[in-house]
């Protein structure tokens, strides 16, 4: 069993997992705001590898790869950054970002690099199912690395099944047709949504993201599902003024109370 | 097959559809409709209708009678610039504004460099009564002001693109992120062999009529539907492709591609995709690219707008890995050189972007009997500052 089924064989409501940008605010600051986030409470992070041309980003998380790529951050850095996370972290963690770094890394050497530092899975929005599993499905299961796919309201039921039937780790439900960070509460017809999907009985949990700020969504997104995934949010609190010890703090405490 | 996509989208080792999952609904609508509607007797006539009546083609083949002295050859210049609206990107907005009426769309967008593809799809959205929002980097609109102007009066909403360099990549971006957030009612009216499939071969397409005029022009001037050299710029890469489709097949014809090397190849200020590029994902497609070891998409540079583009369709960076098409560049300076010495020999002043298939004539050894095509994409008219600018220098 791998640490994402771990999680959520132990823990199957309220899960709160965080995206953040590597590199972002400071090059150097990746470990240290992945330990505060374990610290706090937080069950599962994904770790943003910046790109030029994040397209299905809003500003807040485009800004913050514009910064971190200024800042010097790259897929190699990165792992070298993780090398040792394992001494201290132990819940699980993700690397999400678009495949063209990836390509250019190689996806072997990727896979095989996650699996040395401990990273769990991968979330590569733009590489869709069917190149997937034409092409790197059999070396992502060669090294343990589990592919999370993502779902929108738009994904017609078939389709989900699908996804669901390819996937051993979470479905990553995207809350409305936008780009990241782009709503601050949830229409009658999202909660719709969740309610149709919760229906579904899916094997794998379901995390929702895209649109999560505060309590009040975070709260209501759990009543259908497994828990949610905040990114825009923890940007914006880490570009706060003062220290990252406090800014995590207190984005955590305003998504959880 | 060699020259036409796989079942999966690809060009060889080059297409596909990288597309977030947000997207897949709609490039899946798209995908399954647009062979139906496009091979339709409706779509057809309306198409050729539309092509013949408003846009105004067949456009002409001019014989270049003192260019082609000046290089020895035969010369004959392809007028996409007297279409309507100027450039060739009206017959690809014409053909998608049709498949996205008959797909039920209400809302169309758009991304442009240059504005020729912006005024185009303003154009037929003003025409078919759709609401239009092109999307255009803010370095462009500055640059390209009297298209800006011109798509506002033909009703259509110009999003200046913040990010990037704020050129057309920048701008395409945007786009997606637009038709990421409104899904259902809007048609992303895309303006190049670029992007995912089924992009690049229905746009390919529609540019196609460009060749398939050329072939019976050429019967009529020459007796022979053959050139023995077709020759055309290249940043996305729609004029070149609808220019060179008819011909691809025929391979005593040598298909040019002229890319924009910017300030030189290798100054590092350049849009030139195959010379500089390597394989990678871009804008929804496996293709070449300009890139950094990391991954990340490099900024391009070219005085031309529409050429300013880091990737390149997978359809020519396939042509290009099989040999069938010879990938040749052109500077700025070059560009502006053969852009004066074509106003001067032949009284057409060409966009900058064709200007650049024109640089490609002094690098080519030519034989007196060559019958020798050029692609006029456009015209200059929306060049005029850059042209007055460098009007000291050049003439």
């Amino acid at each position: 069993m791998n640490r994402i089924q771990q999680l959520f064989t132990q823990k199957q409501s309220n899960i709160l997992s965080v995206y953040f940008t590597a590199g972002f605010p400071e090059l150097n600051s990746t470990v240290r705001i992945i330990k505060l986030l374990q610290e706090h409470g937080v069950d599962m992070i994904e770790i943003g590898m910046p790109f030029s041309d994040p397209l299905a980003d809003g500003n807040v998380i485009q800004h913050s790869s514009t910064v971190a790529l200024r800042n010097g951050m790259t897929v190699s850095l990165l792992f070298s950054q993780l090398e040792n996370i394992r001494k201290t972290v132990t819940i699980p963690l993700l690397l999400m970002g678009y495949i063209n770094p990836v390509l250019q890394y190689g996806v072997e050497k990727f896979c095989e690099s996650c699996k040395h530092v401990g990273i769990d899975g991968v979330i590569l929005p733009d590489l869709p199912l069917h190149e997937y599993i034409k092409d790197y499905k059999h070396i992502f299961d060669a090294y343990g690395i589990q592919n999370i796919l993502l779902i929108s309201p738009q994904t017609e039921e078939q389709r989900i099944r699908m996804i669901d039937e390819h996937t051993n780790a979470f479905i990553y439900m995207v809350s409305s047709s936008s780009t990241t960070g782009t709503k601050s509460q949830f229409s009658d017809e999202q909660i719709q949504y969740f309610k149709r999907i919760q229906s579904m009985q899916l094997q794998n949990p379901l995390l929702v993201g895209f649109g999560i700020s505060n309590t009040e969504t975070f709260k209501q997104v759990c009543l259908y599902t497994h828990g949610a995934i905040v990114g825009s949010a923890c940007i914006k609190a880490l570009e706060k003024e003062g220290t990252l010890e406090q800014n995590i703090s207190e984005f955590v405490a305003s998504i959880k109370e | 097959m060699k020259y036409t996509i796989d079942e999966h989208g690809y060009y060889g080792k080059f297409g596909g559809a990288y597309i977030p999952e947000l997207l897949y609904p709609n490039i899946k609508e798209l995908e399954d409709n647009y062979i139906r509607i496009i091979e339709s007797e409706s779509f057809k006539s309306e198409f050729k209708e539309l092509l013949k009546d408003y846009v105004g083609r067949p456009s002409p083949l001019t014989y270049a009678k003192r260019l082609s002295e000046k290089y020895n050859t035969h010369i004959y210049l392809k007028r996409e610039d007297v279409n309507h609206t100027g450039s060739h990107k009206i017959n690809n907005t014409i053909g998608q504004i049709l498949l996205a009426k008959a797909l039920g769309k209400k809302r169309i967008i758009a991304e442009t460099g240059a504005g020729q593809h912006g005024v185009a799809t303003a154009t037929v959205c003003a025409l078919m009564g759709m609401q239009c929002t092109v999307h255009m980097g803010e370095t462009d609109v500055k640059r390209q002001m009297p298209n800006v102007l011109r798509m506002k009066m033909l009703g259509a909403t110009v999003v200046p693109a913040m990010s990037g360099n704020r050129t057309l990549k920048d701008a395409g971006n945007e786009a997606f992120r637009d038709w990421i957030n409104n899904p259902t009612e809007t048609h992303y009216l895309l303006g190049s062999v670029v992007g995912p499939h089924p992009y690049p071969d229905m746009v390919a397409r529609f540019q196609a009529v460009i060749s398939e005029e050329i072939q019976w022009q050429l019967q009529e001037k020459t007796g022979n539907t053959l050139p023995n050299y077709v020759i055309a710029c290249i940043g996305g890469g729609s004029n070149a492709m609808g220019a060179f489709y008819h011909f691809l097949e025929h391979e005593s014809v040598q298909l040019i591609a002229v890319e924009a090397a910017g300030l030189g190849v290798n100054s590092g200020e350049t849009a030139a995709s195959i010379a500089k590029g390597s394989i990678g994902v871009i804008q929804g497609a496996k293709t070449m690219l300009m890139q950094t070891n990391d991954g990340q998409i490099i900024e391009p540079y070219s005085i031309s707008a529409g050429l300013d583009y880091p990737g390149i369709g997978p359809a020519h960076a396939h042509f290009h890995d099989i040999g069938r098409t010879t990938v040749l560049n052109a500077t700025d300076h070059e560009a502006l050189q053969a852009a004066f010495e074509l106003t001067r020999l032949e009284g057409i002043i060409p966009a900058i972007e064709s200007a650049h298939a024109l640089a490609a004539l002094p690098k080519i050894q030519f034989t007196k009997n060559d019958i020798v095509v050029v692609n006029i994409s456009g015209r200059g008219d929306k060049d005029m500052d850059t042209y007055i600018a460098n009007m000291d220098t050049y003439c």
